[in-house]
C-alpha cells in the first residue's frame, strides 16, 4: 500500500506516494532517480548506501523510507554548491580518494557527517567514522588523506565548510 | 615512442597539470564524487522487466526435469527460460568452453543457474522462480581437489579424465644437476585458501532487445566488452553486427569480470525471449557465486642454494581446486609455473601443475593471476633457507638478481629491471638494518619481492590484429575525442590514455574528451586484464597522437607558408622557429587541417612482436610480456600474543613501473594491491560446507576495514622500459603477490613461528602460540628448527 511520504531531500520539500514497505534506498534510486546512492551488498555490510538523515549517517538499504518522514535527508547529489564541488568532494577527486568510485558516495557522506561534527579529526577519528564503509580499491590510504585535505581546506576557508541545509 | 619527453608547453591555467608524469586527478573523477557517474544498475530504463535466476540447490546432479509451466502461467511473468534456450557452451579460452549459460543435463555446483524469469516486478519474479519445479538425480560431489582426483570419482566433465582440467609438466635447465650443485636443499609445502575479488559493485546487466531489427544492446559490468560481445554472438547465434555492448562506469573488477559471465548471457537471452528490456541485478551472494577468484592451492616447493645464497634449482608442484568450469583455469595453472621465472636468476626450474575440477563455483583470474600463491611459497622458502645460511633476506635476493635485457630459461624477455633500486629504498625506508629482529617480542619486520606482466604478449584470441587500436577524432570544434575500447573499471585507464595524448599533442585538457567504451563507436580492444592497458593501449595512443600531430604540423606549414621542418609545435599554438611574430592558434591550425578533407580520424596501433610471445613449448605464451613490473616491500606487524591477532602497522612498497605516467595513480594502484594482499594474508577465505557457500557476504567474507588498514608508503623506481609508452610498465598487480610472505616473515620475526598456510588468521596464530595437547595442528613451523638436511 502506498501512502504519502512528506520529506526533505537535498533541501527540497517533497510529498510522494511511497509504498509502506519501501526502503529509503529504493525511494531515492527508483522513486527520485538519485542513483548516486549505491547498493553494494545484500544489506548492512558495506556502507555504500550511506546518506545523512538530519546530519547523521544512515544506511539507506536498511532504513524504511517512511521511518524518516518529515526529516532532512541528504545524498551525494546534494553536496555540491552552485555547481561547485564541496570541499570533501574536491579533496576525494584531487587526492584520488576515489578509484572506481562505487564506495565514494557513501565514503563522502560519512566524511561529511564527521567533519560537521569534528572539523579537525585525527587519523583515528577518521578511521572510526569510516569504519562501516568498505572500499576495495584504495587500501583506504588516499581516502584518509582526502578527508585530512578537506578538513584543512575547510579550516582555511570556513565559509566553504558550511554543510548543506544543516 | 619511449624516450621520456616531459617538455611541456604553456599551461593554460595554473590548476591544470599537463602531460605524462603529472599527478592528474582522474578525468572521470568529478562524476564519481558527485554521484552522477552511472554504473550498470543506475542506467535509467523505466520499462525494464526484472530478471531473476533459479540457482541449483545441488552441488552435483543430473537434471531430469525443469518444469516451468506454473512459473510461466504466473500473471505478470513475461518470459521463463531454461537450458533449452541455449545449446552453445561458452568460456573465455576458445579451447576450453564447457559452460552453458543455463545448465543443460547437469548442474555442477550449488548456485549453477538453471532457469531465469523476466517479470513485471520483483515480487512477481520471485514468485515465479519459486514455482519452478526440478527433478534431479544427485551425483557424488567433490569439494576438495584430492577427492575429485580419486580414481573412482565421477567425472564433472565427460572428456576430462581424473577431473583434471589441465596438467602441466615443464622442465627448463637441468634441475637434477642444480640440486646436486647446491649446498643446501630444502622442501616445504604451503596451502592457500580460496579468495574472491569482492569488488564493491555487485554484478548487474541490462539488455535491450529490438524486435523490429533483431538487434541486441547490452550494458554490463564487464572488464572485457569485446569478449562478451563475441560470446553473446555465439550463444544467441546472432551476427556480431547486430549486437552492441556498452560499458558504463564499473565499480572495480580485479579479474572477476575478465571473462563473459553467465548472468550477462542470461540477461540477453531473457530480453530476447521477453521481446523487451530486462534488468538483471545480482545480489552480493550471487556475485560471490559467480566467483572466478583465486583457487585454493596446495604447493610444494624445493629449492637449491649455494652457501653464498645463489639459487641453483627450483622444483615446484601446484594443485589448484578450479571449481566446476574451465574459465581461465588452464592459464592460471600455466602462469604459476611460468612466473617462477622472470624475478630472479634461476638456472633450472621444474614445474608440475594440476588444475582440478570440483563441485564449487569456478575460479578464474584474480589480480596477480596465477602468480600470487606460488610467490608466497617461493619467497617463504627462500627466507627460511637464507636464515639457515645466516644470510639477510635482502642479501639473498641481491645474490640472485637478473641483468636486463635478458631471456629467461623458459623464453620470457626481461627488458628492464628496477628491482635493485626497489630493494635499496625499502631497506632504507623501513630502517631494516637497525630494526629487523630488534623490535622485541610481538613486533616484527618482513620483506619480499614480486613481479607481474604488463599485458600478455599473446592475446587469448589470436586474430592477427594489432594488440591495441586507438582512434582520435579531430573536428571543426578543435576538440580531440579519444575513442578507445579499453575498459576503465576504476583503475584509471582513461586518465592514463588522456595524459599520453595530451603529452604528445601538447594541447590543453579541456580540448580532450575520451569515450570508453561502446562497441558501436569505439575501436575493439581486448579489455582490461593482465595489466595490459597502460603498456599496449598507451603505446597505441602515443602513436595515434603522433600521427595526428604530423597532420597538424603539415597544415601549419601550409598556412604559415614555410617548410614543415621550420614549424615549431607548441601544442596550443604552432609557429615558425625563430620568428615569434608568426604563430597560429590551435583552432587555426585545425581549420587549415580540415580544408578539403573535413573531420580527421587518425589511428594508432600497437603490436607485440613475435619474439616477445614466449617459448615454443606448449603453453609457452602464458607469462610472456614485453615488460615486467618489479616490487619489493617490507611489512611491519604487531602480534597480539594472547589473542593471536596480527595487525599490520606499516608497509613500505617500492615499484619499478618503468615510468610513472601518473604518479598519484601509481601510488593508488600499489596501495590497493598491497592492501588486497593483506586481506588474503590475514583474513579472507571462502568457505564451503557440502558445496554450500558459507561466506557469501561482506561480513563473513572479511575484507579489511579502514580500522585494520595500515599506512602504505609507496616509492616509484623508474627503469624506463625500452618498449613501454614513455618507458611505462604495469603497477597494479605485481605489488600484491609479495605481501603474504613479507607478512609471514614479519610474523615470524614477532613470534618465532613461520606460517605456511593462508590466511594467517587469529585462530592459527593462537594455536601456534599456545600449543595444547589435542589442539588441531597449526600450519606453522618453529623457524629455529628446520627439518632435514641437504
Ligand atoms: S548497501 Fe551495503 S550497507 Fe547498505
Ligand atoms: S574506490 Fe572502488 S571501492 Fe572504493
Amino acid at each position: 500500500m502506498k501512502t504519502i511520504l512528506a520529506i526533505r531531500v537535498n533541501g527540497r520539500w517533497r510529498e510522494d506516494a511511497v509504498a509502506e514497505n519501501a526502503l529509503l534506498m529504493d525511494y531515492l534510486r527508483d522513486g527520485l532517480g538519485l542513483t548516486g546512492t549505491k547498493q553494494g551488498c545484500d544489506g548492512g555490510e558495506c556502507g555504500a548506501c550511506t546518506v545523512l538523515v538530519d546530519g547523521e549517517p544512515r544506511l539507506a538499504c536498511s532504513t524504511l523510507a517512511h521511518s524518516v518522514a518529515g526529516r532532512n535527508v541528504e545524498t551525494i547529489e546534494g553536496l555540491a554548491r552552485d555547481g561547485s564541488l564541496s570541499p570533501i568532494q574536491r579533496a576525494f577527486h584531487e587526492h584520488l580518494g576515489t578509484q572506481c568510485g562505487f564506495c565514494t558516495p557513501g565514503m563522502i557522506m560519512a566524511s561529511e557527517a564527521l567533519l560537521r561534527r569534528n572539523p579537525a579529526p585525527d587519523r583515528e577519528a577518521i578511521r572510526e567514522a569510516l569504519a562501516g564503509n568498505l572500499c576495495r580499491c584504495t587500501g583506504y590510504v588516499k581516502i584518509i588523506e582526502s578527508v585530512e585535505a578537506a578538513a584543512a581546506t575547510m579550516a582555511a576557508a570556513p565559509a566553504a565548510a558550511m554543510g548543506a541545509d544543516a | 615512442m619511449n624516450a621520456p619527453d616531459r617538455q611541456i608547453t604553456q599551461a593554460d591555467s595554473a590548476r591544470e597539470a599537463r602531460g605524462v608524469g603529472a599527478r592528474l586527478p582522474f578525468v572521470d573523477g568529478v562524476e564519481k564524487v558527485t554521484g552522477t557517474a552511472r554504473y550498470t544498475a543506475d542506467i535509467p530504463a523505466g520499462n525494464a522487466l526484472v530478471g531473476m535466476l533459479l540457482r541449483s540447490p545441488h552441488a552435483h546432479a543430473e537434471l531430469l526435469e525443469v518444469d516451468i509451466s506454473e512459473a510461466l502461467a504466473t500473471p505478470g511473468v513475461r518470459a521463463v527460460i531454461t537450458g533449452d534456450e541455449c545449446d552453445v557452451t561458452f568460456g573465455v579460452i576458445p579451447i576450453a568452453q564447457n559452460e552453458f549459460p543455463l545448465a543443460r543435463g547437469k548442474v555442477r555446483y550449488r548456485g549453477d543457474p538453471i532457469a531465469a524469469v523476466a517479470a513485471e516486478d520483483e515480487a512477481t519474479a520471485r514468485l515465479a522462480v519459486s514455482r519452478i519445479r526440478l527433478k534431479v538425480r544427485e551425483l557424488p560431489a567433490y569439494y576438495k581437489a584430492e577427492d575429485a582426483r580419486h580414481p573412482d570419482a565421477v567425472l564433472l566433465h565427460e572428456n576430462k579424465k581424473g577431473n583434471i582440467e589441465r596438467e602441466v609438466h615443464h622442465e627448463f635447465g637441468d634441475t637434477a644437476a642444480g640440486f646436486a650443485a647446491a649446498d643446501l636443499v630444502r622442501e616445504e609445502t604451503y596451502a592457500c585458501a580460496e579468495v574472491h575479488h569482492a569488488m564493491m559493485e555487485p554484478n548487474a546487466a541490462l539488455a535491450s532487445w529490438d524486435q523490429e531489427r533483431g538487434h541486441l544492446t547490452l550494458w554490463s559490468v564487464t572488464q572485457v566488452p569485446y569478449y562478451t560481445h563475441l560470446i553473446l554472438a555465439q550463444c544467441l547465434k546472432m551476427e556480431a553486427a547486430h549486437i552492441r555492448v556498452i560499458k558504463p562506469f564499473i565499480g572495480g573488477g580485479f579479474g572477476h569480470r575478465t571473462e563473459c559471465l553467465n548472468f550477462e548471457v542470461i540477461c540477453a537471452l531473457l530480453a530476447r525471449a521477453a521481446r523487451g528490456t530486462v534488468r538483471l541485478l545480482q545480489t552480493r551472494e550471487e556475485t560471490f557465486l559467480a566467483h572466478r577468484g583465486r583457487p585454493e592451492s596446495h604447493i610444494r616447493v624445493r629449492l637449491g642454494m649455494t652457501r653464498e645464497g645463489r639459487l641453483t634449482a627450483c622444483q615446484a608442484e601446484v594443485v589448484q581446486r578450479g571449481g566446476a568450469y574451465g574459465g581461465y583455469g588452464l592459464v592460471t595453472i600455466l602462469y604459476s609455473g611460468a612466473l617462477l621465472n622472470g624475478l630472479y636468476d634461476i638456472p633450472a626450474v621444474k614445474y608440475d601443475g594440476y588444475r582440478v575440477y570440483t563441485n564449487t563455483p569456478a575460479c578464474g583470474a584474480m589480480r596477480g593471476h596465477g602468480t600470487v600463491n606460488i610467490r608466497f611459497a617461493f619467497e617463504s622458502l627462500m627466507d627460511g633457507m637464507a636464515a639457515e645460511l645466516g644470510l639477510d633476506p635482502f642479501a639473498v635476493r641481491r645474490r640472485n638478481l637478473l641483468q636486463a635485457p635478458m631471456e629467461t630459461i623458459n623464453g620470457l624477455k626481461v627488458m628492464s629491471y628496477g628491482l635493485p633500486g626497489c630493494l635499496d629504498w625499502v631497506e632504507e625506508a623501513s630502517g631494516w638494518k637497525e630494526r629487523k629482529g630488534r623490535l622485541g617480542r610481538g613486533k616484527g619486520l618482513g620483506m619480499a619481492c614480486s613481479h607481474f606482466v604488463s599485458g600478455s604478449a599473446k592475446p587469448v584470441h589470436w586474430s592477427g590484429e594489432p594488440h591495441a587500436v586507438i582512434v582520435l577524432k579531430l573536428d571543426f570544434d578543435a576538440a580531440v575525442t579519444i575513442l578507445t575500447g579499453a575498459a576503465d573499471i576504476g583503475q584509471g585507464s582513461s586518465t592514463i590514455i588522456t595524459q599520453i595524448v595530451a603529452e604528445v599533442l601538447g594541447i590543453a585538457y579541456h580540448r580532450i574528451r575520451i569515450v570508453a567504451n561502446d562497441s558501436a563507436i569505439t575501436p575493439k580492444d581486448n579489455g582490461s586484464y593482465s595489466s595490459r592497458v597502460t603498456f599496449m593501449v598507451g603505446n597505441a595512443a602515443a602513436q595515434a597522437a603522433e600521427n595526428l600531430k604530423a597532420l597538424l604540423v603539415a597544415a601549419a606549414a601550409r598556412r604559415l607558408q614555410v617548410d614543415e621542418s621550420r614549424v615549431e609545435w607548441l601544442g596550443e599554438a604552432a609557429g615558425v622557429a625563430g620568428d615569434p611574430d608568426r604563430q597560429l592558434a590551435f583552432p587555426e591550425v585545425v581549420e587549415e587541417a580540415l580544408v578539403g578533407t573535413g573531420t580527421l580520424n587518425v589511428k594508432g596501433t600497437f603490436t607485440c612482436p613475435p619474439e616477445f610471445q614466449g617459448g615454443k613449448h606448449r603453453g609457452g605464451a602464458v607469462g610472456s610480456t614485453m615488460g615486467f613490473s618489479y616490487t619489493a616491500q617490507a611489512v611491519e606487524v604487531t602480534v597480539d600474543l594472547d589473542l593471536g591477532k596480527v595487525t599490520v602497522d606499516k608497509v613500505w612498497a617500492a615499484i619499478d613501473c618503468g615510468f610513472a605516467i601518473n604518479p598519484m595513480s601509481v601510488e593508488g594502484q600499489v596501495q590497493g594491491a598491497v592492501w588486497m594482499g593483506m586481506g588474503q594474508a590475514l583474513c579472507e577465505e571462502t568457505v564451503y560446507e557440502n558445496g554450500r557457500h558459507m561466506t557469501p557476504n561482506l561480513l563473513d567474507y572479511r575484507v579489511p576495514t579502514i580500522l585494520d588498514s595500515p599506512d602504505i608508503r609507496v616509492h616509484i623506481v623508474e627503469s624506463i622500459d625500452p618498449n613501454g609508452p614513455f618507458g611505462a610498465k604495469e603497477a597494479s598487480e605485481g605489488p600484491l603477490s609479495g605481501f603474504m610472505s613479507a607478512l609471514a616473515a614479519a610474523v615470524e620475526d614477532a613470534t618465532g613461528h613461520r606460517f605456511t598456510a593462508l590466511p594467517i588468521s587469529p585462530d592459527k596464530v593462537f594455536d601456534a602460540l599456545h600449543p595444547r595437547p589435542g589442539a588441531r595442528k597449526a600450519a606453522a613451523r618453529p623457524a629455529a628448527q628446520p627439518e632435514g638436511a641437504a
